[in-house]
């Protein structure tokens, strides 16, 4: 049985369980923080750092991601603040890229950035060329693996390549199952899903944009090179 | 443990192709979707095949500040391949390694794990040679 | 229940070892760390121990391989004890006449170092400027042992501090010792150690952990590399004292992909010490069991960050992960962890034999003790040092480094790998201190530094470095990733000559988001050299937006390389040959050549193998080019 700790969000006092997340006590108080990587039912990643608060434990003012920030005796919140609302319009404006369709942003992320006056369009001409409409959120790589434990999707690659990928050898349910369509805010999954079973490219697909053109032993046989020693 | 033994496989076999991954998820029991996850993650495992001869070209920030850059740059023109890459006789694989931690003797190549000393872009041909 | 048994034990097999080795008369120690092993030192070994057998004196001298020595840029190495007679660049072919002079207590003066302005030769190791500035106490056994003899690390006493400890001291009387030396640890943070393992001995639970993070992928740094290498057994012993301390009884060396021989040599320590009681269980009858197993990493500098390398020892993708709660409480499988630098670990044990108050009297107030640094780039001794806390930049780079070569100037130093810092001259004075490094934007880090002179442009460092932590970032969090894709984007402009005015805001800008928004260390501190090489460097930076010039004629898409039609000599066809680009330089013997400006992939081949009495090719960026070089006269 987990102790009740007493804090404080946007000035307003609050009983808690210890270790309860903050984006879980804010709720609690009917207070909205905006996430794009967060679901209750997952493992919170703390990636896309749009639920950043301010914190001040004892040792000074500093910001923190709600969603993994533990409630502790004696802490203050602030949900909103210029640097919060700074570090929030910033952050849509870097995903923008990813996702904008002639600089603009649409869903979810469109209402944060009219909230935040992002300007979508700041990136758009100098980063990510062709847009894949995907913000790498994770979140429905982790329904898939964590709550419906298919593994029919995953994450591959590092850093700027890092993508979602499907596996035709995975267990995935389409269209029984639909729970990623369900979970994704950019519009993605729902916007292909009618024609194929998940719309990323497949592994093979992630494989050969990275110049790797044979990845299989079948596919060494086939091309011209012989056998690899 | 996954990890140990996709490093041993990839020493065995030098590269990790897509049956043999197939192979490991099932005998594993892990999902496929994991094991991908790690051998596009890290720089150890390579999902094609190799050439016979590994040229690693270290371009840690001491060799750069030597000139490791201009090294690459010869390396790919002799070798007509990109980093990354492969011959197409499959004879050579060109990479750039991030430090091996022998700054010293920079510019550093790597060539079948044999570290060379002091490679500047003017004895890139005589090393690739030792190999051809 | 202790008994005194295994401890008496090992302390007679130390002095039976010791006697042994005193009847030798000389010990000749060949470096065999990777770097030396480029120059072909297992060759000069092989031939020393051929040497010795050809003229029968196996057991008057000894000849040992041995990890780093330090000097790497005069590799091979080889010492003469106990004159601790120092002898550089050797080879093969010198080795009759390094056991002759051995035994005829004589030396090889052509392979002695000597002083770059006196000439005079210098015989003795600790007498040559490079090592003589240092305080080599973790380095030092690197000159005498063989890493993979135990023998060879007891004779040195060896695993003396881990009886101490195990069977004079409790855990907490550890900790406490520790705490009084005031160790920060190696790898970068700084953290004081001792706060660190109370944190994981005060956590509740059946079992925990502590773990050696071997994992240095800062380019340009390799002290764990020679430490790992040259002395495991260092780094075994302070894992199993700091063990005993924390509570755990599982460590776990995790050592990078790329250090092969790093590996080997800690897997042999491991089965040896084991062999001898000093792994395992109930060891040296104290009740205390210990395990250790090796992971390998897989190439991946991010997961050198703890919540990482536990994510990949726990067999996932090595990723950072949220820290709110420290790995120290909770970390591998949900245990208390305590993750170490391999220096911090291999300072242990001296710290335990020799006590606090020693550790406490070097160094500065809040900096104790002695730092490895591997000091690289382009200076005129290059190589691993180890000196104590307080010691300047300045010290490191005229007195240690012997300055710049060639003439030229200092223009910058890179101290701390890509979470590093890009001073200036005007930072020269700064102390090695974990605060004044801090003050000036610059971090300690693991230890590296990178020595840069007129002809490096600091611009294009920084773009190597963003570069780096752009492709070794993880990819989960949105600062970190799309800030550095960003951040790589303008540094390729602002190198391409593609760059405005106004991507100096929009990079400081970019730059703070990652500093409060990022998920781990890499995205926080990738953004050092940036901010530091902005404000010390502003100038350079200047000349690349507004002049699409790169002043020390580095940058290839501002660049261009000509041949003067006046010193080109008409009969050499040196660049000719040396060329990789067909077509890239016109002519043949008999004409004056010229090179082809689109063709020209800009690799510097010519310049490099132009003779200097023509001295014929040159760089020029952003100015016009002189006459001479213009085709036709």
């Amino acid at each position: 049985m987990t102790r009740e700790v007493r804090l404080q969000i946007d000035e307003r006092p609050v009983l808690a369980h210890e270790g309860t997340s903050l984006i879980e006590v804010a709720r609690q108080m009917r207070i909205e923080i905006p996430c794009l990587c967060y679901n209750q039912r997952l493992e919170p990643q703390g990636g896309c750092r749009m639920c950043s608060v301010e914190v001040d434990d004892g040792s000074g003012r500093h910001l923190v991601v709600a969603c993994g920030y533990p409630a502790r005796d004696g802490l203050k919140v602030w949900t909103r603040s210029p640097e919060i609302d700074r570090v929030r319009r910033m952050l849509v404006e870097l995903a923008a890229p990813l996702v904008a369709r002639g600089g603009c942003v649409t869903g979810k992320l469109g209402r944060i950035a009219a909230t935040y006056q992002a300007r979508p369009e700041k990136f758009v001409p100098r980063s990510v060329k062709d847009p894949s409409g995907c913000t790498l959120c994770g979140l429905c790589v982790g329904t898939c693996c964590e709550v419906v434990a298919a593994d029919a999707i995953g994450f591959v690659g590092r850093g700027v390549e890092r993508h979602v990928v499907r596996f035709a050898a995975g267990g995935c349910d389409y269209p029984t199952c639909k729970q990623c369509l369900a979970v994704c805010f950019t519009g993605k999954i729902a916007m292909e899903a009618d024609a194929t079973v998940f719309p990323q490219a497949s592994i093979d697909d992630f494989l050969e944009r990275r110049g790797v053109k044979i990845h299989s032993i079948r596919s060494l046989r086939a091309s011209t090179y012989g056998e690899n020693s | 443990m996954l990890i140990q033994m996709l490093l041993d496989l990839q020493e065995r076999f030098r590269w990790l192709p897509q049956e043999l991954l197939v192979e490991l998820s099932r005998q594993a029991g892990v999902p496929l979707a994991r094991i991908y996850r790690i051998v596009t993650f890290y720089e150890a495992f390579s999902l094609a095949p190799k050439g016979r001869h590994v040229v690693r070209v270290c371009t840690g920030t001491a060799c750069q500040v030597r000139g490791a850059s201009l090294v690459v740059k010869v390396a790919e023109q002799l070798l007509e391949v990109a980093v990354g890459g492969a011959t197409s006789d499959l004879e050579f694989s060109l990479e750039t390694v991030n430090c091996v931690g022998c700054c010293s003797i920079a510019p550093v190549v790597l060539c079948n794990e044999v570290h060379h000393a002091k490679v500047t872009p003017a004895k890139v041909r005589e090393l690739l040679d030792l190999y051809k | 229940m202790h008994t005194a048994a295994p401890a008496i034990e090992l302390e007679r097999r130390r002095d039976e070892i010791k006697q042994r080795l005193d009847t030798y008369r000389k010990r000749i120690t060949v470096c065999t760390g990777t770097a030396c092993q480029a120059y072909e030192c297992l060759g000069v070994f092989a031939a020393i121990e051929e040497e010795i057998g050809a003229q029968g004196l196996e057991s008057a001298v000894e000849v040992r391989k041995t990890g780093c020595h330090g000097f790497c840029e005069r590799g091979t190495w080889v010492a003469v004890q106990p004159e601790d007679l120092c002898y550089q660049r050797v080879q093969p072919h010198d080795a009759a006449q390094i056991v002759a002079a051995a035994t005829g207590n004589g030396v090889v003066e052509s392979l002695l170092y000597a002083d770059p302005v006196s000439k005079t030769k210098i015989p003795r190791g600790d007498d040559i400027p490079f090592y003589k500035h240092q305080q080599r106490t973790l380095l030092a056994p690197n000159r005498i042992i063989d890493p993979a003899n135990l023998d060879h690390y007891l004779s040195i006493d060896g695993y003396r501090a881990l009886a101490k400890a195990l069977l004079c001291m409790t855990p907490e009387e550890v900790i406490t010792e520790i705490g009084s030396a005031e160790l920060r640890g190696r790898g970068g943070g700084g953290f004081p150690t001792a706060k660190k393992w109370r944190t994981a001995r005060d956590a509740p639970a059946e079992s925990k952990y502590v773990i050696v993070n071997c994992d240095e992928g800062d380019p340009g740094a390799y002290m764990d590399r020679s430490l790992m290498e040259g002395n495991p057994h260092a780094v075994l012993e302070g894992l199993l004292i700091g063990g005993y301390a924390v509570g755990a009884s599982q460590g776990v060396v995790y050592v990078r992909w790329e250090y092969p021989l790093a590996t080997r040599n800690i897997q042999i320590a491991i089965e040896q010490a084991a062999k001898a009681g000093l792994l395992g269980n109930d060891i040296l009858g104290s009740g205390f069991d210990f395990h250790v197993e090796v992971h390998r990493g897989a190439g991946a500098f991010v997961s050198g960050e703890e919540t990482a390398m536990i994510a990949a020892i726990e067999g996932k993708v090595g990723e950072p992960r949220l820290r709110y709660v420290y790995p120290a409480v909770r970390g591998l499988n949900g245990k208390p962890t305590v993750v170490n630098n391999v220096e911090t670990w291999a300072t242990v044990p001296a710290i335990v034999d020799r006590g606090a108050e020693w550790f406490r009297s070097i160094g500065t107030a809040a900096s104790k003790g002695t730092k490895i640094f591997s000091l690289v780039g382009r200076l005129e001794n290059t190589g691993l040092i180890e000196v104590p806390m307080g010691t300047t930049l300045r010290e490191l780079v005229y007195e240690i480094g012997g300055g710049i070569p060639n003439r030229r100037k200092f223009k910058a130093l890179q101290i701390g790998g890509p979470s590093g810092g890009m001073l200036g001259a005007e930072h020269l004075d700064t102390p090695v201190d974990f605060e004044a490094l801090a003050e000036v934007g610059a971090m300690m880090g693991s230890g590296g530094i990178v020595v840069m002179d007129e002809g490096a442009c600091v611009v294009s460092a920084v773009r190597d470095l963003v570069s780096f932590c752009r492709d070794e970032c993880c990819g989960k969090c949105t600062p970190g990733r799309e800030g550095l894709r960003i951040l790589g984007g303008y540094f390729d402009d602002i190198c391409g000559g593609r760059a405005d005015e106004s991507v100096i805001a929009a990079i400081e800008d970019v730059t703070h988001l990652m500093r409060v928004a990022s998920l781990c260390a890499l995205g926080v501190t990738a953004i050092n050299p940036v901010v530091t090489s902005l404000r010390g460097f502003r100038g350079e930076y200047e000349a690349h937006i507004r002049q699409r010039r790169c002043p020390a004629k580095v940058c290839t898409e501002l660049v261009e390389y000509h041949i003067s039609q006046v010193k080109c000599d008409k009969y050499c066809t040196s660049c000719l040959s040396g060329c990789p680009t067909p077509g890239a330089i016109v002519g043949h013997k008999g004409v004056r050549k010229r090179i082809e400006q689109d063709k020209c992939i800009k690799c510097g081949v010519c310049e490099e193998v132009c003779p200097t009495r023509f001295s014929a090719v040159a760089r020029f960026s952003g100015e016009p080019i002189p006459a001479a070089f213009r085709k036709g006269r």
